[in-house]
């Protein structure tokens, strides 16, 4: 065994000087901290950040604008889902958490809807696949929301009557290969 | 006599409240300090009817925590030494403070109260018998425990007790000397001289090589970082591997306690006990101008509060080396132990008694 070592510098030896010059390093933070906490309290440079922490319940980060967070179904103007049971969405996912059962439309238009949409996000892996694939501008994963826990299974099962409902989070970008897209803005966060 | 016996009785809860209270809010500073020093918050999320007043209900959640969990004793070890441990922990932790000076003498009602629990004429080597007693707990506990980790601990605690309780001693030998004196009190008040007229006679001043090396020395007898080999809780866990609840408890405040112990010995030896530069008993004088009476009762309140003052800076002190150093190697830490601090203690003696000899 070779052992890989830093042999100490006389100076160094002494562990004194090299003590010191940490305890400086730290308690500069400390008194810097210190006092932009003592200030906040009272109001003073409130843009001055005395610890790095965010306080998460309270406080979130600003989400990119590209960031994929629950699945929402766009509808058409009568509330009914865009979806036309193309499975596409289902063919493309990876981890096959997408299930659709296929009916029949009155409207020879449309041909197809889904009699029943399911997302099974105990599975889902948030690539974000289904949203490129779908081509008729139907599934997005622009909420913004973080999946929620639930108490079973069941409550972890998104059905297509929920997904409807969602509402996207204003500036929450769609994927580049949704219709109706521009061309990719700038992102706030550069990410 | 029964005044003297009240008057006793309330110098230790004076005393004894300040050092409970202070040692629980130290659970609570050791976290926000930390936290600030390494630009974090720090435990805030304890709170009672949404008020949280910075994460002081912590402490109270946490010893509420400590009263209410099961008190476990290994069915291998031995019980009663088992219990008998924490005991000894808290009490060698508390018992340092009865020599400790905390005031000067005052002069009330026609009576002299020296503001010191008991003063001992073997001051200094109580505190340090009852420094090397401390160890018994740690022994005893990693011993009774019957299990391989907490036995290393102690046997790793041995080994730094007996490493370092001989550079601590030998340093303190150099305050003996400076003041002719091994009562706490006779050093505090040799402490109020003054050097070329002008520096304060204080410890540091006397013996700066010996407070390093007794200050190194005393917190490798408080068993914390860089010096927590008998606990070492990221490879060993240590002696109190196998203790729960309130006595796993009575351990961890053992040693708040031992940081405030040492603290104050810091204080007494080395940092001019209750004295404040330039206040003397007739009041605030500049050496050789002029002096400005001041009552009595202030003076003294004055020294009590630098007293506390001075102790709750080196607790402060204390937590910033623990956040900032990493722990010793155990042979680094026997090295450092005998081949650094015991030769420098002993130069550090030799060159004392020279410089007494010549002046």
């Amino acid at each position: 065994m070779k052992i890989v070592g830093h042999n100490l510098t006389t100076k160094e030896s002494f562990y004194f000087f090299e003590i010191a010059k940490g305890l400086w390093i730290t308690s500069r933070h400390f008194i810097y901290n210190m006092y932009f906490h003592i200030a906040h309290l009272l109001g003073k440079y409130p843009e001055v950040p005395a610890a790095v922490t965010i306080q998460y319940p309270e406080e979130k980060i600003p989400l990119s604008r590209r960031w994929r967070g629950r699945h929402r179904i766009n509808a058409r103007p009568d509330g009914s889902p865009r979806c036309v049971a193309c499975m596409l969405c289902e063919t493309v996912c990876p981890v096959q958490c997408i299930h659709i059962v296929a009916g029949e439309h009155p409207d020879p238009a449309i041909e197809k809807y889904p009699v029943s949409f399911e997302i099974d996000v105990t599975r889902c892996c948030w690539c974000g696949m289904c949203e490129e694939a779908c081509p008729v501008d139907a599934l997005y994963m622009d909420t913004g929301k973080n999946p929620e826990p639930g108490f079973s299974r069941e409550d972890l099962l998104y059905r297509k009557e929920q997904l409807v409902k969602e509402m996207p989070l204003p500036g929450c970008q769609r994927s580049l290969n949704a219709p109706g897209q521009g061309p990719m803005e700038a992102n706030p966060l550069g990410l | 006599m029964y005044l003297d016996v009240i008057i006793t009785l309330l110098k230790i809860a004076i005393v004894f409240g300040f050092v409970l209270n202070v040692a629980a809010i130290l659970s609570w500073a050791e976290r926000k300090q930390s936290a600030v020093m390494q630009d974090r918050i720090g435990a805030n999320r304890a709170d009672v009817l949404g008020f949280r007043i910075f994460g002081l209900f912590h402490p109270i959640a946490d010893t509420i925590k400590m009263l209410t969990k099961e008190d476990w004793v290994p069915p291998a070890g031995d019980a009663f030494v088992h219990t008998l441990a924490p005991f000894l922990a808290l009490f060698t932790a508390l018992v340092v403070f009865a020599v400790i000076p905390f005031g000067d003498t005052l002069h009330i009602a026609g009576r002299d109260i020296p503001l010191q629990i008991a003063d001992l004429n073997v001051g200094i080597l109580f505190i340090v018998a009852f420094g090397g007693l401390g160890f018994y707990s740690v022994v005893l506990a990693g011993w009774s425990s019957e299990n391989k980790y907490s036995l290393l601990g102690s046997i790793r605690a041995a080994a730094q007790l007996i490493s370092y309780e001989l550079a601590l001693g030998l340093s303190i030998v150099g305050i003996v000397m400076a003041y002719g004196s091994i009562e706490l009190d006779d050093i505090a008040r040799g402490q109020g001289q003054y050097v070329l007229g002008v520096i304060p006679y204080w410890g540091i001043v006397a013996q700066p090589l010996g407070f390093i090396l007794f200050f190194t020395a005393a917190m490798a007898e408080t068993k914390r970082v860089p010096f927590d080999l008998p606990e070492s809780e990221s490879e060993i866990i240590g002696y109190f591997t196998e203790y729960s609840g309130m006595k796993f408890g009575a351990f961890w405040m053992g040693e708040f306690i031992e940081v405030i112990s040492v603290a104050g010995v810091v204080t007494a030896l080395y940092f001019g006990g209750w004295q404040i530069p330039f206040l003397s008993n007739q009041g605030v004088f500049i050496p050789g101008l002029f002096t400005i009476p001041l009552p009595h009762l202030l003076v003294v309140l004055l020294q009590v509060s630098a007293f506390g003052l001075k102790v709750l800076f080196f607790c402060w002190f204390m937590l910033l080396v623990r956040w900032t150093l990493p722990r010793f190697r155990y042979d680094q830490l026997m090295a450092f132990g005998w081949k650094f601090m015991v030769p420098l203690a002993l130069v550090n003696i030799a060159v004392t008694g020279l410089i007494k000899y010549v002046f």
